[in-house]
């Protein structure tokens, strides 16, 4: 049987979607990574608490106030239509927006984890030798955390591609453009269609089993054991 | 051995006289008018019921494997008459319980004129729908935009919802200016309660028929079987089809 060219759509639509929300969340989420890492502000609880919050909170209530938050009556709706971008549900970058808040925990809390087990010295001591804050991070910073950027981007990319809740909230469920696998597996489970959804569930099943093993092969090769998963 | 069994027999007698708890599956866009008939249900015979709201596949798919229901209301017809087939259902036991009405529904109360010129001529840029593949609503709708030769021009402005209940999500939160969603989500006691809406005319779809089912787990139950009669008796009727249904009168 295979897949038909639908189920190689969503397969498409979700590995784009997953690198895109990788790519952001990698720039988005290593400054917010350092600032908790380092800083001893008295907002880092509150800071993290929020970043944390997809851990705990179930898909559904994220969906829910993102569409109301993202429709035309919503405060990032109204400025998306401020702006002459219309608004957001039921587009790519809707579900671009909503999987960078779902997956933020799993991309912040490894490089966060990374930067604190480095410590202040090698910090310290680049900055004695001169080293201005880039060029601390480029090649200090970066190099010697490199295990916790791969584990997040990895876990960012995974948990991107097994979202569901969320998308099933804000996609409407557009070929191409907002009906990712797991949405897929879901119509055919739904319609019946058990066989079909055995071929993309095994494909899925295969898929995260393979990037999971492959990260805790990495992590134990990786020298370095200071790497976490973070709490 | 005689007593034993005398005793027995009574004992089973006891069991039937008294009230049961019953565990029913209902489709979720009957959940409004279920739990009206529930209370009443309770009222007149004593037993009590626990009541799961969801999608009818998915009842379909756990009934299959062993989930202990002992009455299926169904959003089709197609899943009680599979279920009875498989013989996970009492054969007979069938018969439909209300008849679903579609409505073309706007939040905004100026968009829609009570016609469908809104459809064809309006501004819009989503159309809700239930998804067609899993839901009678949707089906439906489709149904309704190909009789009017709009399916294919309204097509790019579709999003469609998973079931009916996050298709009317989508246009009560404005996110779809318009959308098709089931009559009974928006009518209450006999009027449209919130922005404005066009009752489809029945001759442009199949009616959407939604039947129960009495479950094998049921089949020795005096109080499934009561709730089945009781669905079909003047007062579960009158609470149905305050909600936009259609029952057995008026059905097409």
């Amino acid at each position: 049987m295979g897949f038909t060219a639908e189920d190689w759509m969503a397969i498409s639509l979700t590995a784009r979607l997953a690198l895109t929300v990788t790519l952001l969340l990698l720039l988005i989420g290593t400054p917010i990574a350092w600032w908790l890492a380092r800083s001893r502000s008295r907002w880092k609880g509150l800071i993290g608490a929020i970043v944390a919050l997809p851990l705990v909170l179930p898909p559904s209530v994220l969906g829910f106030y993102l569409l109301l938050a993202m429709g035309p009556n919503g405060p990032i709706g109204q400025l998306t239509e401020a702006l002459g971008l219309g608004t957001l549900p039921f587009t790519f970058w809707g579900l671009v927006i909503a999987s960078i808040f779902y997956s933020m925990p799993f991309v912040v809390q490894p490089i966060q984890n990374a930067i604190e087990a480095l410590g202040e010295r090698p910090i310290e001591v680049a900055a004695t030798l001169r080293a201005g804050p880039w060029d601390r991070f480029f090649t200090v910073v970066l190099p010697l955390a490199r295990p916790g950027f791969v584990t997040a981007a990895i876990l960012g990319f995974a948990h991107t591609v097994g979202e569901f809740g969320v998308i099933l909230m804000i996609g409407g469920n557009i070929p191409g453009e907002t009906r990712v696998v797991s949405v897929q597996i879901y119509d055919y489970v739904e319609t019946l269609d058990y066989a079909r959804a055995h071929w993309l569930a095994g494909a899925m099943l295969l898929f995260s089993f393979a990037v999971l093993l492959s990260l805790y092969l990495f992590r134990q090769r990786s020298s370095r054991a200071a790497i976490d998963f973070g709490g | 051995m005689k007593r034993l069994l005398l005793s027995l027999v009574l004992a089973g007698i006891c069991l039937q006289v008294r009230a049961e708890v019953l565990t029913v599956a209902v489709a979720s866009n009957f959940t409004a008018p279920m739990k009206d008939i529930a209370a009443a249900f309770e009222q007149r015979t004593g037993h009590r019921l626990r009541l799961a709201f969801g999608s009818s596949g998915k009842f379909y798919a756990q009934i299959r494997h062993g989930a202990p229901f002992q009455v299926f209301f169904s959003a089709d017809t197609a899943k009680p008459k599979a279920l009875e087939v498989a013989g996970l259902a009492v054969a007979g036991s069938r018969f439909t319980y209300a008849v679903g009405r579609l409505a073309l529904w706007s939040a905004d109360k100026h968009l829609v004129d009570g016609s469908s010129a809104v459809l064809a001529h309006g501004d819009y840029h989503k159309l809700a729908l239930a998804n067609p593949r899993l839901a009678p609503y949707g089906a439906a709708a489709v149904e309704v935009l190909r009789n009017l030769g709009l399916e294919q021009a309204t097509k790019p402005r579709w999003v469609q919802g998973e079931n009916i209940a996050q298709t009317c999500q989508y246009v009560a939160s404005g996110n779809a200016e318009l959308g098709f969603v089931a009559l009974s989500q928006i009518q209450h006691e006999g009027r449209v309660e919130r922005g404005s809406a066009w009752i489809v005319p029945a001759a442009l779809y199949q009616p959407i028929r939604q039947d129960a089912v009495l479950l094998a787990g049921g089949e020795n139950s005096p109080g499934a079987r009561a709730l089945l009669d009781f669905m079909r008796g003047e007062q579960a009727r009158a609470i149905i089809e305050s909600y936009g249904y259609l029952t057995g009168h008026g059905a097409p």
